[in-house]
Protein backbone atom coordinates (compact mmCIF):
# COMPACT_ATOMS: atom_id res chain seq x y z
CA UNK A 1 0.00 0.00 0.00
CA UNK A 2 1.34 3.41 -0.87
CA UNK A 3 1.96 5.92 1.88
CA UNK A 4 -0.58 8.65 2.59
CA UNK A 5 2.14 11.18 3.00
CA UNK A 6 5.65 10.84 1.79
CA UNK A 7 8.12 13.62 2.34
CA UNK A 8 11.55 13.65 0.80
CA UNK A 9 14.44 15.97 1.67
CA UNK A 10 12.13 18.75 2.75
CA UNK A 11 14.10 21.92 3.43
CA UNK A 12 13.03 25.43 4.28
CA UNK A 13 15.16 28.53 4.74
CA UNK A 14 14.06 31.90 6.09
CA UNK A 15 16.84 34.04 4.71
CA UNK A 16 20.02 32.52 6.18
CA UNK A 17 18.14 30.71 8.91
CA UNK A 18 17.40 27.09 8.14
CA UNK A 19 14.11 26.22 9.88
CA UNK A 20 13.64 22.76 8.40
CA UNK A 21 16.68 20.83 7.28
CA UNK A 22 16.40 17.85 4.96
CA UNK A 23 13.48 15.99 6.57
CA UNK A 24 12.14 12.77 5.10
CA UNK A 25 9.36 10.59 6.45
CA UNK A 26 6.22 8.70 5.49
CA UNK A 27 2.79 8.21 6.96
CA UNK A 28 0.69 5.12 6.30
CA UNK A 29 -3.07 4.68 6.72
CA UNK A 30 -3.94 3.83 10.32
CA UNK A 31 -0.89 5.64 11.64
CA UNK A 32 -1.18 8.30 14.30
CA UNK A 33 2.13 10.03 14.14
CA UNK A 34 3.19 12.19 17.05
CA UNK A 35 5.36 15.04 15.87
CA UNK A 36 7.37 16.38 18.77
CA UNK A 37 9.87 19.13 19.20
CA UNK A 38 10.79 22.05 21.44
CA UNK A 39 9.64 25.56 20.55
CA UNK A 40 11.12 26.82 17.32
CA UNK A 41 12.24 23.37 16.22
CA UNK A 42 10.44 23.64 12.90
CA UNK A 43 7.26 21.71 13.73
CA UNK A 44 4.83 24.32 12.53
CA UNK A 45 6.91 25.19 9.48
CA UNK A 46 6.85 21.53 8.47
CA UNK A 47 3.08 21.34 8.96
CA UNK A 48 2.58 24.54 6.97
CA UNK A 49 4.60 23.10 4.11
CA UNK A 50 2.66 19.82 4.19
CA UNK A 51 -0.60 21.77 3.85
CA UNK A 52 0.51 24.18 1.16
CA UNK A 53 0.58 27.25 3.40
CA UNK A 54 4.29 27.63 2.90
CA UNK A 55 6.39 26.79 -0.13
CA UNK A 56 9.43 24.61 0.60
CA UNK A 57 12.86 25.87 -0.43
CA UNK A 58 13.72 22.38 -1.54
CA UNK A 59 12.21 18.91 -1.40
CA UNK A 60 9.23 16.85 -2.42
CA UNK A 61 5.85 16.27 -0.74
CA UNK A 62 3.38 13.64 -1.88
CA UNK A 63 -0.08 13.41 -0.38
CA UNK A 64 -2.07 10.31 -1.17
CA UNK A 65 0.31 9.71 -4.08
CA UNK A 66 -0.17 13.19 -5.58
CA UNK A 67 2.64 15.72 -5.68
CA UNK A 68 1.63 18.77 -3.66
CA UNK A 69 3.80 21.19 -5.58
CA UNK A 70 2.87 20.04 -9.09
CA UNK A 71 -0.77 19.28 -8.48
CA UNK A 72 -1.81 21.28 -5.43
CA UNK A 73 -5.59 21.17 -5.89
CA UNK A 74 -5.84 17.38 -6.08
CA UNK A 75 -3.33 16.89 -3.29
CA UNK A 76 -5.04 19.34 -0.94
CA UNK A 77 -8.41 17.66 -1.46
CA UNK A 78 -7.04 14.73 0.55
CA UNK A 79 -6.08 16.94 3.46
CA UNK A 80 -7.70 18.22 6.64
CA UNK A 81 -5.69 20.73 8.62
CA UNK A 82 -6.12 22.36 11.99
CA UNK A 83 -3.44 25.03 12.31
CA UNK A 84 -2.07 26.30 15.61
CA UNK A 85 -4.63 29.11 15.57
CA UNK A 86 -7.96 27.66 14.43
CA UNK A 87 -8.88 29.54 11.22
CA UNK A 88 -12.39 30.58 12.24
CA UNK A 89 -14.56 33.30 10.73
CA UNK A 90 -15.87 34.55 14.02
CA UNK A 91 -18.87 36.42 12.67
CA UNK A 92 -20.44 33.23 11.31
CA UNK A 93 -22.41 30.62 13.21
CA UNK A 94 -20.89 27.16 13.67
CA UNK A 95 -23.19 25.64 11.07
CA UNK A 96 -22.67 28.42 8.51
CA UNK A 97 -18.93 28.13 8.96
CA UNK A 98 -18.89 24.36 8.53
CA UNK A 99 -21.11 24.60 5.46
CA UNK A 100 -18.68 27.09 3.96
CA UNK A 101 -15.74 24.79 4.71
CA UNK A 102 -17.65 21.89 3.17
CA UNK A 103 -18.30 23.79 -0.05
CA UNK A 104 -14.67 24.88 -0.10
CA UNK A 105 -13.69 21.20 0.07
CA UNK A 106 -16.03 20.33 -2.81
CA UNK A 107 -18.59 18.36 -0.82
CA UNK A 108 -21.67 18.00 -3.00
CA UNK A 109 -24.89 19.75 -1.98
CA UNK A 110 -26.67 16.48 -1.16
CA UNK A 111 -23.93 15.33 1.21
CA UNK A 112 -23.21 18.68 2.80
CA UNK A 113 -25.87 18.55 5.52
CA UNK A 114 -24.97 14.99 6.48
CA UNK A 115 -21.25 15.78 6.60
CA UNK A 116 -21.85 18.83 8.81
CA UNK A 117 -24.11 16.84 11.14
CA UNK A 118 -21.60 14.08 11.52
CA UNK A 119 -18.72 16.48 12.24
CA UNK A 120 -20.88 18.42 14.72
CA UNK A 121 -21.82 15.24 16.57
CA UNK A 122 -18.32 13.86 16.63
CA UNK A 123 -16.92 17.06 18.09
CA UNK A 124 -19.78 17.56 20.55
CA UNK A 125 -21.01 20.80 19.03
CA UNK A 126 -24.74 19.98 18.81
CA UNK A 127 -25.70 22.52 21.48
CA UNK A 128 -23.89 25.42 19.86
CA UNK A 129 -24.51 24.83 16.16
CA UNK A 130 -26.58 28.02 15.75
CA UNK A 131 -24.34 30.24 17.85
CA UNK A 132 -21.83 32.75 16.60
CA UNK A 133 -18.29 31.40 16.78
CA UNK A 134 -17.20 34.72 18.32
CA UNK A 135 -19.32 34.00 21.41
CA UNK A 136 -18.01 30.49 22.01
CA UNK A 137 -15.39 29.65 24.63
CA UNK A 138 -11.85 28.81 23.58
CA UNK A 139 -12.49 25.11 24.02
CA UNK A 140 -15.54 25.15 21.78
CA UNK A 141 -13.72 27.23 19.19
CA UNK A 142 -10.95 24.65 19.22
CA UNK A 143 -13.55 21.94 18.64
CA UNK A 144 -15.01 23.86 15.71
CA UNK A 145 -11.46 23.92 14.32
CA UNK A 146 -11.23 20.14 14.66
CA UNK A 147 -14.69 19.71 13.11
CA UNK A 148 -13.51 21.73 10.14
CA UNK A 149 -10.48 19.46 9.69
CA UNK A 150 -12.47 16.20 9.71
CA UNK A 151 -15.56 17.50 7.91
CA UNK A 152 -14.78 16.15 4.46
CA UNK A 153 -13.30 12.93 5.97
CA UNK A 154 -9.94 13.40 4.28
CA UNK A 155 -7.45 10.51 4.17
CA UNK A 156 -4.86 12.70 5.89
CA UNK A 157 -5.58 14.81 8.96
CA UNK A 158 -2.99 17.17 10.35
CA UNK A 159 -3.68 18.57 13.80
CA UNK A 160 -1.39 21.22 15.25
CA UNK A 161 -1.83 21.23 19.04
CA UNK A 162 -5.50 20.21 19.00
CA UNK A 163 -6.05 20.08 22.77
CA UNK A 164 -4.86 23.59 23.63
CA UNK A 165 -7.44 25.40 25.73
CA UNK A 166 -9.61 22.37 26.41
CA UNK A 167 -10.63 21.20 29.88
CA UNK A 168 -9.45 17.74 31.06
CA UNK A 169 -12.69 16.00 30.12
CA UNK A 170 -12.70 17.54 26.67
CA UNK A 171 -9.06 16.55 26.25
CA UNK A 172 -9.98 12.92 26.91
CA UNK A 173 -12.90 13.18 24.46
CA UNK A 174 -10.71 14.65 21.75
CA UNK A 175 -8.05 12.00 22.33
CA UNK A 176 -10.68 9.31 21.94
CA UNK A 177 -11.89 11.03 18.79
CA UNK A 178 -8.35 11.11 17.39
CA UNK A 179 -7.93 7.42 18.19
CA UNK A 180 -11.19 6.54 16.42
CA UNK A 181 -10.24 8.67 13.43
CA UNK A 182 -6.85 6.96 13.34
CA UNK A 183 -8.50 3.68 12.47
CA UNK A 184 -9.28 4.76 8.90
CA UNK A 185 -7.26 7.94 8.44
CA UNK A 186 -3.62 8.87 8.66
CA UNK A 187 -3.10 11.48 11.35
CA UNK A 188 -0.22 13.73 12.21
CA UNK A 189 -0.47 15.12 15.71
CA UNK A 190 1.81 18.01 16.34
CA UNK A 191 2.22 18.82 20.00
CA UNK A 192 4.60 19.35 22.85
CA UNK A 193 2.41 17.60 25.39
CA UNK A 194 4.30 14.34 25.81
CA UNK A 195 1.67 12.31 27.69
CA UNK A 196 -0.72 13.07 24.85
CA UNK A 197 1.63 11.46 22.37
CA UNK A 198 2.04 8.47 24.67
CA UNK A 199 -1.72 8.14 25.05
CA UNK A 200 -2.73 8.50 21.44
CA UNK A 201 0.04 7.90 18.94
CA UNK A 202 1.48 4.69 17.61
CA UNK A 203 4.48 6.37 16.05
CA UNK A 204 6.63 9.19 17.26
CA UNK A 205 9.07 11.56 15.62
CA UNK A 206 11.19 14.15 17.35
CA UNK A 207 12.44 17.17 15.49
CA UNK A 208 15.10 19.48 16.86
CA UNK A 209 16.65 22.51 15.22
CA UNK A 210 15.08 21.59 11.91
CA UNK A 211 16.43 18.06 11.86
CA UNK A 212 14.62 14.81 12.44
CA UNK A 213 16.51 13.33 15.38
CA UNK A 214 14.30 10.39 16.30
CA UNK A 215 11.67 8.25 14.64
CA UNK A 216 10.21 5.02 15.96
CA UNK A 217 7.08 3.03 16.62
CA UNK A 218 5.71 3.70 20.05
CA UNK A 219 5.78 0.02 21.06
CA UNK A 220 9.37 -0.43 19.97
CA UNK A 221 10.37 2.64 21.86
CA UNK A 222 8.76 1.56 25.10
CA UNK A 223 10.11 -1.96 24.84
CA UNK A 224 13.68 -1.07 24.08
CA UNK A 225 13.86 0.91 27.27
CA UNK A 226 14.30 -0.96 30.51
CA UNK A 227 11.17 -0.43 32.54
CA UNK A 228 11.78 2.09 35.26
CA UNK A 229 10.01 2.25 38.60
CA UNK A 230 9.85 4.74 41.39
CA UNK A 231 9.92 2.95 44.73
CA UNK A 232 9.90 4.10 48.31
CA UNK A 233 11.65 1.82 50.79
CA UNK A 234 11.36 2.86 54.45
CA UNK A 235 14.24 0.60 55.58
CA UNK A 236 16.78 1.62 52.95
CA UNK A 237 18.50 4.98 52.78
CA UNK A 238 21.31 4.59 50.24
CA UNK A 239 21.40 3.37 46.69
CA UNK A 240 24.35 1.01 47.15
CA UNK A 241 22.17 -1.66 48.74
CA UNK A 242 20.10 -1.71 45.59
CA UNK A 243 22.98 -1.38 43.13
CA UNK A 244 24.60 -4.51 44.61
CA UNK A 245 21.40 -6.44 43.94
CA UNK A 246 21.66 -7.99 40.50
CA UNK A 247 17.90 -7.77 39.91
CA UNK A 248 18.26 -4.08 39.18
CA UNK A 249 20.15 -2.83 36.16
CA UNK A 250 20.46 0.59 37.73
CA UNK A 251 19.44 2.35 40.92
CA UNK A 252 19.43 5.98 41.81
CA UNK A 253 18.39 7.77 44.99
CA UNK A 254 15.93 10.56 44.29
CA UNK A 255 14.73 11.41 47.81
CA UNK A 256 15.45 10.27 51.38
CA UNK A 257 13.84 6.87 50.94
CA UNK A 258 12.82 7.17 47.31
CA UNK A 259 14.68 5.44 44.52
CA UNK A 260 14.47 5.30 40.78
CA UNK A 261 15.34 1.81 39.64
CA UNK A 262 15.45 0.06 36.29
CA UNK A 263 14.95 -3.62 35.80
CA UNK A 264 14.17 -6.09 33.06
CA UNK A 265 12.24 -8.31 35.48
CA UNK A 266 8.44 -8.16 35.24
CA UNK A 267 6.76 -5.90 37.76
CA UNK A 268 5.03 -8.61 39.85
CA UNK A 269 8.25 -10.62 40.22
CA UNK A 270 10.08 -7.45 41.11
CA UNK A 271 7.64 -6.60 43.90
CA UNK A 272 7.89 -10.14 45.21
CA UNK A 273 11.65 -9.81 45.25
CA UNK A 274 11.58 -6.47 47.07
CA UNK A 275 9.14 -7.76 49.68
CA UNK A 276 11.35 -10.78 50.30
CA UNK A 277 14.29 -8.49 51.01
CA UNK A 278 12.18 -6.81 53.74
CA UNK A 279 13.16 -3.32 52.65
CA UNK A 280 9.84 -1.91 53.81
CA UNK A 281 8.21 -1.22 50.45
CA UNK A 282 5.61 1.56 50.80
CA UNK A 283 5.28 2.81 47.25
CA UNK A 284 5.77 1.29 43.85
CA UNK A 285 4.97 3.18 40.66
CA UNK A 286 5.86 2.74 37.06
CA UNK A 287 8.14 5.54 35.95
CA UNK A 288 6.33 6.71 32.84
CA UNK A 289 8.64 9.43 31.68
CA UNK A 290 10.64 7.41 29.21
CA UNK A 291 9.42 9.52 26.28
CA UNK A 292 10.06 12.67 28.23
CA UNK A 293 13.57 11.53 29.08
CA UNK A 294 14.28 10.66 25.52
CA UNK A 295 12.91 14.01 24.40
CA UNK A 296 15.11 15.90 26.84
CA UNK A 297 18.17 13.83 26.05
CA UNK A 298 17.76 14.22 22.30
CA UNK A 299 16.98 17.90 22.27
CA UNK A 300 19.41 18.94 24.96
CA UNK A 301 22.24 16.79 23.66
CA UNK A 302 22.07 18.57 20.34
CA UNK A 303 22.02 22.01 21.88
CA UNK A 304 24.95 21.10 24.09
CA UNK A 305 27.08 19.82 21.26
CA UNK A 306 26.38 23.07 19.44
CA UNK A 307 27.38 25.06 22.50
CA UNK A 308 30.57 23.01 22.71
CA UNK A 309 31.35 23.88 19.11
CA UNK A 310 30.75 27.54 19.84
CA UNK A 311 33.06 27.40 22.83
CA UNK A 312 35.70 25.70 20.72
CA UNK A 313 35.43 28.43 18.10
CA UNK A 314 35.72 31.15 20.72
CA UNK B 1 -15.41 27.52 -6.04
CA UNK B 2 -14.73 31.18 -6.81
CA UNK B 3 -18.42 31.86 -6.21
CA UNK B 4 -18.35 30.10 -2.81
CA UNK B 5 -15.63 32.48 -1.67
CA UNK B 6 -17.36 35.45 -3.31
CA UNK B 7 -20.65 34.66 -1.61
CA UNK B 8 -19.06 34.37 1.82
CA UNK B 9 -17.20 37.62 1.27
CA UNK B 10 -20.34 39.45 0.23
CA UNK B 11 -22.47 38.10 3.08
CA UNK B 12 -19.78 38.70 5.67
CA UNK B 13 -19.80 42.40 4.81
CA UNK B 14 -23.39 42.58 5.93
CA UNK B 15 -22.59 40.73 9.15
CA UNK B 16 -20.66 43.74 10.38
CA UNK B 17 -22.29 47.15 10.70
CA UNK B 18 -19.66 48.62 8.36
CA UNK B 19 -21.49 47.79 5.13
CA UNK B 20 -24.81 49.07 6.43
CA UNK B 21 -23.27 52.28 7.72
CA UNK B 22 -21.46 52.88 4.45
CA UNK B 23 -24.60 52.28 2.39
CA UNK B 24 -26.61 54.60 4.64
CA UNK B 25 -24.05 57.42 4.75
CA UNK B 26 -23.51 57.35 0.99
CA UNK B 27 -27.23 57.35 0.36
CA UNK B 28 -27.81 60.36 2.61
CA UNK B 29 -24.97 62.42 1.13
CA UNK B 30 -25.91 61.61 -2.45
CA UNK B 31 -29.60 62.21 -1.84
CA UNK B 32 -28.72 65.68 -0.58
CA UNK B 33 -26.58 66.33 -3.65
CA UNK B 34 -29.38 65.01 -5.89
CA UNK B 35 -31.86 67.31 -4.18
CA UNK B 36 -29.58 70.32 -4.66
CA UNK B 37 -29.19 69.54 -8.38
CA UNK B 38 -32.95 69.41 -8.80
CA UNK B 39 -33.22 72.74 -7.04
CA UNK B 40 -30.66 74.29 -9.39
CA UNK B 41 -32.47 72.79 -12.36
CA UNK B 42 -35.76 74.41 -11.35
CA UNK B 43 -34.17 77.80 -10.83
CA UNK B 44 -32.59 77.87 -14.29
CA UNK B 45 -35.39 76.04 -16.09
CA UNK B 46 -36.82 79.20 -17.65
CA UNK B 47 -33.42 80.20 -19.05
CA UNK B 48 -32.96 76.77 -20.54
CA UNK B 49 -36.03 77.05 -22.73
CA UNK B 50 -34.50 80.05 -24.54
CA UNK B 51 -31.18 78.32 -25.09
CA UNK B 52 -30.10 76.51 -28.23
CA UNK B 53 -28.79 72.98 -27.54
CA UNK B 54 -29.66 73.36 -23.90
CA UNK B 55 -28.40 70.61 -21.57
CA UNK B 56 -31.13 68.17 -20.58
CA UNK B 57 -32.27 66.82 -17.24
CA UNK B 58 -29.74 63.97 -17.41
CA UNK B 59 -26.82 66.38 -17.92
CA UNK B 60 -27.90 68.68 -15.17
CA UNK B 61 -28.91 66.14 -12.55
CA UNK B 62 -27.55 62.64 -13.22
CA UNK B 63 -24.06 63.68 -14.32
CA UNK B 64 -23.32 65.88 -11.29
CA UNK B 65 -24.73 63.15 -9.04
CA UNK B 66 -22.33 60.56 -10.47
CA UNK B 67 -19.48 63.02 -10.18
CA UNK B 68 -20.14 63.54 -6.48
CA UNK B 69 -20.63 59.79 -6.07
CA UNK B 70 -17.24 59.07 -7.62
CA UNK B 71 -15.50 61.39 -5.17
CA UNK B 72 -17.36 60.07 -2.12
CA UNK B 73 -16.62 56.51 -3.17
CA UNK B 74 -12.97 57.33 -3.77
CA UNK B 75 -12.84 57.94 -0.05
CA UNK B 76 -15.10 55.05 0.97
CA UNK B 77 -13.80 52.18 -1.21
CA UNK B 78 -10.54 51.89 0.77
CA UNK B 79 -12.67 51.18 3.84
CA UNK B 80 -14.39 48.35 2.01
CA UNK B 81 -11.24 46.81 0.58
CA UNK B 82 -8.92 47.21 3.54
CA UNK B 83 -9.91 44.05 5.34
CA UNK B 84 -10.22 41.75 2.30
CA UNK B 85 -6.89 39.99 2.67
CA UNK B 86 -5.10 41.78 5.48
CA UNK B 87 -7.67 40.76 8.08
CA UNK B 88 -7.49 37.14 7.00
CA UNK B 89 -3.75 37.28 7.36
CA UNK B 90 -3.98 38.91 10.77
CA UNK B 91 -6.56 36.40 12.07
CA UNK B 92 -4.70 33.54 10.35
CA UNK B 93 -7.94 32.46 8.69
CA UNK B 94 -6.13 32.62 5.36
CA UNK B 95 -4.64 29.19 6.11
CA UNK B 96 -8.13 27.69 5.79
CA UNK B 97 -8.19 28.88 2.18
CA UNK B 98 -4.56 27.94 1.51
CA UNK B 99 -5.02 24.37 2.71
CA UNK B 100 -8.33 23.89 0.87
CA UNK B 101 -8.28 22.60 -2.70
CA UNK B 102 -8.39 26.10 -4.23
CA UNK B 103 -5.67 28.04 -5.99
CA UNK B 104 -4.51 31.49 -4.99
CA UNK B 105 -6.09 32.86 -8.17
CA UNK B 106 -9.45 31.41 -7.02
CA UNK B 107 -9.08 33.07 -3.63
CA UNK B 108 -8.21 36.48 -5.09
CA UNK B 109 -10.91 36.36 -7.77
CA UNK B 110 -13.46 35.14 -5.25
CA UNK B 111 -12.76 38.02 -2.95
CA UNK B 112 -12.81 40.51 -5.81
CA UNK B 113 -16.10 39.24 -7.18
CA UNK B 114 -17.61 39.28 -3.70
CA UNK B 115 -16.69 42.93 -3.48
CA UNK B 116 -18.14 43.60 -6.94
CA UNK B 117 -21.49 42.25 -5.68
CA UNK B 118 -21.38 44.99 -3.07
CA UNK B 119 -20.45 47.54 -5.71
CA UNK B 120 -23.48 46.45 -7.75
CA UNK B 121 -25.70 47.01 -4.73
CA UNK B 122 -24.21 50.42 -4.18
CA UNK B 123 -24.61 51.49 -7.81
CA UNK B 124 -28.14 50.13 -8.00
CA UNK B 125 -29.10 52.28 -5.03
CA UNK B 126 -27.43 55.37 -6.48
CA UNK B 127 -28.97 54.89 -9.94
CA UNK B 128 -32.44 54.68 -8.44
CA UNK B 129 -32.32 58.41 -7.73
CA UNK B 130 -31.95 59.69 -11.33
CA UNK B 131 -34.22 56.86 -12.52
CA UNK B 132 -36.99 58.16 -10.26
CA UNK B 133 -37.08 61.28 -12.45
CA UNK B 134 -38.48 59.11 -15.25
CA UNK B 135 -41.83 59.41 -13.51
CA UNK B 136 -42.05 63.09 -14.43
CA UNK B 137 -39.83 63.62 -17.44
CA UNK B 138 -37.98 61.85 -20.23
CA UNK B 139 -34.41 60.80 -19.53
CA UNK B 140 -31.52 60.31 -21.90
CA UNK B 141 -31.11 56.61 -21.10
CA UNK B 142 -28.00 56.11 -23.23
CA UNK B 143 -26.22 58.85 -21.39
CA UNK B 144 -27.44 57.51 -18.08
CA UNK B 145 -26.17 54.06 -19.01
CA UNK B 146 -22.81 55.45 -19.98
CA UNK B 147 -22.61 57.26 -16.64
CA UNK B 148 -23.53 54.15 -14.66
CA UNK B 149 -20.98 52.15 -16.62
CA UNK B 150 -18.37 54.79 -15.89
CA UNK B 151 -19.17 54.74 -12.19
CA UNK B 152 -19.06 50.95 -12.16
CA UNK B 153 -15.71 50.79 -13.97
CA UNK B 154 -14.24 53.44 -11.68
CA UNK B 155 -15.44 51.58 -8.58
CA UNK B 156 -14.20 48.26 -9.94
CA UNK B 157 -10.82 49.89 -10.49
CA UNK B 158 -10.79 51.34 -6.96
CA UNK B 159 -11.61 47.89 -5.61
CA UNK B 160 -8.84 46.18 -7.56
CA UNK B 161 -6.28 48.67 -6.29
CA UNK B 162 -7.63 48.27 -2.75
CA UNK B 163 -7.44 44.48 -3.00
CA UNK B 164 -3.79 44.71 -3.96
CA UNK B 165 -2.96 47.10 -1.13
CA UNK B 166 -4.73 44.78 1.27
CA UNK B 167 -2.52 41.89 0.19
CA UNK B 168 0.63 43.85 1.02
CA UNK B 169 0.06 44.21 4.75
CA UNK B 170 -1.67 42.53 7.64
CA UNK B 171 -2.83 45.84 9.05
CA UNK B 172 -6.18 46.99 7.60
CA UNK B 173 -5.55 50.64 8.53
CA UNK B 174 -2.34 50.76 6.53
CA UNK B 175 -4.09 49.10 3.60
CA UNK B 176 -6.89 51.70 3.72
CA UNK B 177 -4.58 54.71 3.89
CA UNK B 178 -2.27 53.52 1.13
CA UNK B 179 -5.23 52.66 -1.11
CA UNK B 180 -6.68 56.11 -0.54
CA UNK B 181 -3.31 57.73 -1.30
CA UNK B 182 -2.83 55.76 -4.50
CA UNK B 183 -6.36 56.44 -5.75
CA UNK B 184 -6.24 60.13 -4.95
CA UNK B 185 -2.89 60.45 -6.70
CA UNK B 186 -4.19 58.68 -9.80
CA UNK B 187 -7.37 60.76 -9.67
CA UNK B 188 -5.65 64.13 -9.73
CA UNK B 189 -2.38 63.28 -11.46
CA UNK B 190 -3.44 65.35 -14.48
CA UNK B 191 -4.26 68.53 -12.56
CA UNK B 192 -1.23 70.48 -13.70
CA UNK B 193 -2.03 72.30 -16.95
CA UNK B 194 1.29 71.37 -18.53
CA UNK B 195 0.39 67.69 -18.42
CA UNK B 196 -2.60 67.93 -20.71
CA UNK B 197 -2.35 65.27 -23.39
CA UNK B 198 0.80 63.82 -21.82
CA UNK B 199 1.25 60.45 -20.18
CA UNK B 200 -0.10 61.86 -16.91
CA UNK B 201 -3.38 62.66 -18.49
CA UNK B 202 -3.57 59.13 -19.84
CA UNK B 203 -2.83 57.68 -16.39
CA UNK B 204 -5.48 59.74 -14.67
CA UNK B 205 -8.57 57.89 -13.50
CA UNK B 206 -10.50 61.14 -13.61
CA UNK B 207 -9.93 61.82 -17.32
CA UNK B 208 -11.26 58.41 -18.33
CA UNK B 209 -14.16 58.62 -15.92
CA UNK B 210 -15.36 62.03 -17.11
CA UNK B 211 -15.29 60.88 -20.73
CA UNK B 212 -17.75 58.10 -19.88
CA UNK B 213 -19.80 60.48 -17.78
CA UNK B 214 -20.25 62.82 -20.73
CA UNK B 215 -21.66 59.91 -22.68
CA UNK B 216 -18.58 59.20 -24.77
CA UNK B 217 -18.17 55.42 -24.94
CA UNK B 218 -14.59 55.24 -26.13
CA UNK B 219 -12.81 51.87 -26.23
CA UNK B 220 -9.66 53.67 -25.02
CA UNK B 221 -11.30 54.53 -21.73
CA UNK B 222 -12.81 51.11 -21.26
CA UNK B 223 -9.50 49.46 -22.11
CA UNK B 224 -7.83 51.67 -19.50
CA UNK B 225 -10.16 50.47 -16.76
CA UNK B 226 -9.98 46.83 -17.82
CA UNK B 227 -6.17 46.94 -17.89
CA UNK B 228 -6.14 48.70 -14.54
CA UNK B 229 -8.35 46.02 -12.96
CA UNK B 230 -6.61 43.02 -14.53
CA UNK B 231 -3.22 44.49 -13.69
CA UNK B 232 -3.97 44.87 -9.99
CA UNK B 233 -5.58 41.44 -9.73
CA UNK B 234 -2.56 39.79 -11.33
CA UNK B 235 -0.28 41.77 -9.00
CA UNK B 236 -2.30 40.55 -6.00
CA UNK B 237 -2.02 36.93 -7.08
CA UNK B 238 1.71 37.32 -7.64
CA UNK B 239 2.08 39.05 -4.30
CA UNK B 240 0.37 36.24 -2.36
CA UNK B 241 2.38 33.60 -4.17
CA UNK B 242 5.61 35.39 -3.32
CA UNK B 243 4.56 35.69 0.31
CA UNK B 244 4.06 31.95 0.49
CA UNK B 245 7.67 31.57 -0.60
CA UNK B 246 9.06 34.15 1.77
CA UNK B 247 7.01 34.30 4.94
Amino acid sequence: MSALISVNNLTRHYGDFCAVDDISFALAAGDILGFLGPNGAGKSSTMQMLTGNLAPTFGEIQINGVDLLENPKTAKAALGYLPENPPLYKDMTVLEYLEFCGRLHLISKQQLAAACDSAINRCGLSDVRQRLIRNLSKGYQQRVGIAQAILHSPPVIILDEPTVGLDPIQILEIRDLIKTLGENHGIILCTHILPEVQAVCNRVQIINQGRLVYSANMEDMLNTENMQYEITLSNVSDADTLSQDSTFTSAERISEHGFLVASDVAADKLIEHIVQQQWGLTKFTEHKTSLEQMFIELTLADNKSDDALMDGAA
Amino acid sequence: MILTIAKREFLSMFLSPLAWVILAVIQVILAWSFFTSIDVFFSIQSDLTTMKNAPGVTDLIATPLFEVASIVLLMVTPLLTMRLISEEKRNKTISLLYSAPVSIADIVLGKYIGLLFFVFTLIAMISLMPLSLAMGTTLDYSKLFSGVLGLFLALAAFSAAGLFMSSLTDNPMIAAISTFGLLLLLWMINLSTETAGSVFSYLSLHVHFTALLRGILNSRDIAYFVLFIVGFIVLTIRQLETQRLQS
